[in-house]
């Protein structure tokens, strides 16, 4: 069963300004995808615990100790903008 | 019809532990911008987190002094939302597994005792911090935005309250005795003014008597107690206002503008509300057995709560035992060792919780700054006990000591302010009075009884105040009378 | 000058005989860069005067008696989603066109402790998205076999590198057969160790919890040494695995008499190009003649494992690529607001593959479709690893090949995703599992190109598994073939 994804909400989630022909094409290329991917559904899963980590680790932490921070010249070296210190964006707005 | 509001409150608590939540970054107030940032807090490509155990310790530590349960297994999530102050654009989180849920705090007002229930207290990160400026420096006019990450990772702890409150001063006593229990337990430094401490407020309405939930609203961007209170009785006028007029109330997100009295919508976010929450991949299960949650209990101090109880059994008032309970360490300390040095606790708590916190007050002094001791305050209120001195000289004697004139006997001596209850010295300061007052001493007898009270009033003036008031009543009734 | 296709082991035993230096070994691979790389692009960046800084000192601490290992002295090529301090890391990506990191990958940090010579960094799909190399922004990497065809992905630089001789080892990452598949279309041996053997700090992220870093090389024996030196716990990664490292070089003579080995049934059939199953029948006929005990192993869900995968690595992905936002580094496309600024950098920075599986993945995640795709994946990965579990009790290895067909052409499964995905079927299932895998050349198709030969084995049963592989190695004679493809290398003087 083709499935119909709303791809426009998606790309809203997913921060990707996609064009109206960009949307079309993903459209129909994930519909193909996730029929392929939905034989997941098949399998009967009932009572199976998912699996999220492929081992079988547990308590793993670092002490609480501070080590050197980078320098901040070397930081804003990569940002797009800075001033006096900061990361310089457009406004952001809520 | 009749509306009354559900509120619940979340509160995020910053942790004050040495370094950030998953990277080594120093945590620090103040700090220039982007100097306590790295690979990881930065979300640079390639960096990954590992947890910091002893935020993971406090946790535990805050959810036992708050009642709750310790999960046996608890996991940490990925929360997904695009923010330019939130680096990785996912905030680790915790979703269905917290670290602690299911517990309480009992809350004591002057006006009422209530419980109010914690859904969950989980552990997250914090964000970077975003200065919008230009064009009034509003956020909706603002022309760019300038971010610091010093604060992106710093532990933070998320205290989820069931919908149990009913006011918006209940939720303000609340908040307040919410935060004595978190400074209480050392996990954070808990000052308001840093935003260690931040409130979001869930409010509905809902007809009265009635047992289904109102559409809630969440509102933000409350930074003190007080706007805590008034945000909330502004959003409950709001809509109960909506209400009365027969429209809906909406499910949104609102800000507190503190300047407007009101709160108002926020723009909204596309699909804000879809977090895609998913287990953190990048992180191992966290498995918490008895000895360790055994081991975190064992290190609670006294909270709030049972210490209130404590000295209502010892036989405080209830007002004075949570004015006390709550009150700066050092002068709990202070009541401590003047119980111990034999004070009467009731005694002992009212000067504290009078005169010394007043006076400590009008010197801008705290209690480890001034000579008083729990010795001095034992023989104060004893020298009060055994009417060595008036309870005025007594104040006058407190101040002393407070200034470091000695102790209260070398201060009422010093100050002359013993009481005088030698009889032969009072008889002849009654003697004295009666000579100067005769038309007084005149009316008295014709039976103008209530004379008494003014000529006991010129002894005490003649002794400067320091008579014994009971003994000179004595004495005037004989020589009146006699 | 030595011969850019020496392996690891004897390039190691001439620079400690004195018969060649750090510097002649870089200087041969360099030429051999020199006259391959028009044609196959295998780097995006040959970082020359960094290699040859390296390689003096590594010769200096050498003339001085501190010697590092086996890699030192040995030149070694990167896979781009590495970090490398100072050195430009893109993930063949535009949105990172430029990014320099201010720090080293824990694995690039162990290639340097052990001396190695880091030559530079390879093309790969655009974050380790694809099995072919062509999502690549900055131009696909061609087999050097055939240069019509792709070198297969994502760690296609790399594998293409090692085949050719312009790096005598490669470390590549490995998430749904990154390593494999293109060891197997470019006839070097490729291998994924163990999930958390190999520290992921540095790696930029495609699916947390599958990728793994392991080395390209051009025997089993070279491939034990580059994963001793990156192999062992790090504190920076909270996954990784804290016990102890064995010593994967000895038992590769043991041979496999007396080993159970298990053909997984699942992966033949339909869709398997038929001299890839007969060469794949032909080692199982050989193998049983070396003593190896082989019987047919049934895995069913390994008929679903890719649909799995292709929820939980996007879904898993979208989160990872979220940070590539325009706000703190790399490219970004300034707009009204901050939101406006990330979707337009998002967009033009991320090629269409990255984007395409950012939306699936979003969508695997998102309210109301969670249970249904991402959710059940992940029952199923829990259902796989059992299955996986069951079948390592009967046998000490698992085999098949590496991928159902030889190395295609160029642009051939480009436009349909879902052919492309079809490349990774065998090597997903180790992948979901965390299970160590190796693909190990066999022998050329009628075409001449090669076909790869997987081994399989249970988590840290890395030794058993080389102990096969070697023994896969040494009956196939196949790893001193240099690609015809090219000319020969010839000498170049220094
Ligand atoms: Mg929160
Ligand atoms: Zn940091």
């Amino acid at each position: 069963m083709p499935i119909d994804v709303d791809v426009a909400h998606v790309a809203g989630l997913a921060r990707l300004a996609l064009s109206p022909r960009q949307l079309d094409r993903y459209r129909q290329e994930l519909s193909a995808i996730l029929e392929h991917a939905s034989r997941v559904q098949k399998v009967d899963t009932a009572g199976v615990t998912p699996l999220s980590h492929p081992l079988m680790l547990s308590n793993v932490f670092r002490p609480d100790e501070v080590r050197p921070s980078l320098d901040r010249e070397e930081v804003l070296e990569m940002a797009p903008e800075s001033r006096d210190g900061f990361f310089l964006t457009s406004p952001a707005l809520e | 019809m009749k509306w009354e509001p559900v509120i619940g409150i979340e509160v995020h608590v910053e942790l004050d532990t040495a370094s950030k939540m998953f990277c080594g970054c120093r945590v620090s107030f103040g700090d220039p911008p982007n100097t306590n940032v790295c690979p990881v807090c930065l979300a640079l490509p390639g960096s990954l987190p590992v947890p910091n155990r002893e935020a993971i310790e406090r946790i535990i530590r805050l959810g036992l002094a708050l009642n709750c349960g310790i999960n046996p297994g608890s996991v940490f999530h990925r929360k997904n939302y695009y923010y330019a102050d939130l680096p990785k654009n996912y905030q680790i989180s915790q979703f269905d597994i917290p670290v602690c849920v299911d517990g309480w705090l009992d809350v004591e007002s002057d006006r009422k005792a209530f419980r109010v229930g914690i859904e969950r207290v989980h552990m997250e990160e914090d964000t970077g911090k975003s200065v919008h400026v230009g064009e009034g420096g509003r956020i909706h006019t603002a022309a760019e935005t300038l971010v610091d990450f010093n604060r992106a990772g710093t532990p933070l702890v998320e205290i989820v309250s069931r919908p149990d409150l009913t006011s918006a001063a209940d939720a303000r006593v609340y908040a307040q005795q919410l935060r004595a229990v978190v400074a209480e337990t050392g996990v954070s430094d808990a000052r308001m003014e840093r935003g260690s401490l931040r409130f979001d407020a869930n409010v509905s309405i809902r007809p009265e008597g009635s047992e289904t939930l109102g559409v809630k609203v969440e509102v933000k961007n409350m930074n003190s107690f007080r706007s805590l209170e008034k945000a909330i009785s502004a959003e409950i006028e709001r809509q109960t206002a909506r209400r009365l007029a027969g429209e809906r109330v909406v499910m949104e997100t609102r800000h507190w503008d503190e300047t407007g009295g009101i709160t108002r919508g926020m723009r909204t976010k596309e699909g804000s509300s879809d977090y895609r929450y998913f287990t953190e991949p990048d992180l191992a299960p966290m498995i918490f057995d008895d000895s360790w949650v055994e081991a975190a209990r064992s290190t609670l101090p006294e909270l709030p709560g049972p210490r209130r109880e404590r000295y209502q059994r010892m036989g405080l008032s209830p007002a004075s035992a949570r004015v006390l309970a709550s009150s700066d360490p050092d002068l709990r300390r202070l009541f401590q060792d003047a119980v111990a040095a034999g004070a009467a606790p009731v005694q002992a708590a009212h000067w504290i919780t009078g005169e010394i916190t007043a006076s400590l007050r009008r010197r801008e002094a705290s209690p480890k700054d001034v000579p008083l001791r729990g010795r001095h305050l034992a023989q104060l209120t004893q020298m009060v006990g055994e009417e060595r001195i008036s309870a005025g000289a007594a104040r006058e004697v407190l101040e002393g000591v407070i200034t470091g004139e000695g102790s209260p006997s070398q201060v009422a001596r010093a100050r002359n302010l013993e009481q005088i209850s030698d009889r032969v010295a009072l008889e002849g300061a009654v003697e004295e009075v009666l000579d100067a007052h005769p038309q007084a001493v005149e009316r008295y007898r014709s039976g103008e009884k209530k004379v008494r009270g003014f000529l006991v009033g010129q002894v005490m003036k003649v002794t400067s105040g320091r008579a014994d008031p009971r003994a000179v009543n004595q004495i005037l009734t004989a020589r009146l009378e006699g | 000058m030595p011969s850019p296709l020496l392996s690891v082991v004897a390039a190691g035993a001439a620079l400690r005989a004195g018969e060649t230096t750090s510097v002649e070994l870089l200087a041969s691979v360099l030429s051999r860069a020199e006259m391959t790389e028009s044609e196959l692009h295998c780097y995006l960046n040959l970082d020359r005067e960094g290699a040859m800084e390296a390689a003096r000192r590594a010769d200096e601490q050498m003339a001085r008696g501190e010697e590092r290992g086996p890699l030192h002295g040995i030149p070694v090529a990167v896979k781009d989603n590495m970090c490398t301090r100072g050195l430009e890391t893109t993930c063949s990506s535009q949105i990172l066109a430029g990014y320099h990191p201010p720090y080293d990958a824990t694995a690039v940090t162990r290639l340097r402790q052990a001396g190695a010579v880091i030559v530079g960094k390879t093309n790969l799909d655009e974050f380790a998205m694809g099995s072919s190399t062509e999502n690549s922004a900055y131009g696909p990497t061609r087999n050097p076999w055939d240069t019509e065809r792709v070198p297969g992905g994502s760690s296609g630089g790399s594998a293409a590198a090692v085949a050719t001789g312009s790096a005598m080892a490669a470390l590549g990452s490995d998430t749904g057969g990154s390593i494999r598949q293109p060891a197997a279309l470019c006839g070097v041996v490729g291998m994924k160790p163990t999930y958390g053997l190999v520290s992921r700090y540095g790696l930029v992220a495609f699916a947390s919890s599958l990728d793994q870093i392991g080395p390209l090389t051009r025997t089993v024996a070279d491939g034990a040494l580059v994963l001793q030196a990156v192999a062992g716990h790090d504190p920076a990664d909270a996954t990784s695995y804290a016990g102890p490292v064995p010593d994967f070089s000895a038992g590769l003579q043991r041979g496999v008499d007396g080993l159970r080995v298990g053909v997984v049934k699942e992966l033949d059939g339909d869709g398997y190009q038929a001299e890839v199953s007969s060469a794949t029948d032909d080692m199982l006929g050989r193998l049983a003649s070396s003593g190896a005990e082989v019987e047919e192993v049934s895995l069913p869900l390994f008929d679903v494992a890719l649909s799995a995968y292709y929820l939980i690595a996007p879904a898993e992905c979208s989160a990872n690529l979220a940070r590539f936002d325009g706000m703190r580094y790399g490219l970004s496309i300034k707009k009204a607001t901050a939101a406006a600024t990330m979707a337009a950098t998002r967009v033009e920075g991320f090629g269409p593959e990255v984007i395409r599986r950012i939306l699936l993945g979003t969508y695997a995640l998102s309210a109301g479709y969670f249970d249904a795709f991402y959710g059940q994946a992940q029952k199923v990965r829990s259902l796989l690893q059992e299955e996986f579990r069951n079948a390592y009790q009967q046998v000490d290895v698992l085999v098949s090949p590496t991928s159902p067909t030889t190395a295609f052409r160029l642009g051939e499964r480009t436009q349909d995703p879902l052919s492309m995905y079809r490349s990774d079927i065998c090597t997903i299932p180790s992948n979901l599992s965390g299970h160590p895998a190796i693909s190990v050349p066999i022998g050329l198709d009628s075409k001449g190109l090669p076909i790869g030969f997987q081994v399989m084995a249970p988590a840290l049963g890395e030794r058993v598994m080389l102990t096969v592989a070697a023994e896969v190695e040494r009956i196939a004679g196949f790893c001193a073939l240099p690609p015809p493809a090219l000319a020969p290398p010839t000498e170049v003087p220094l």
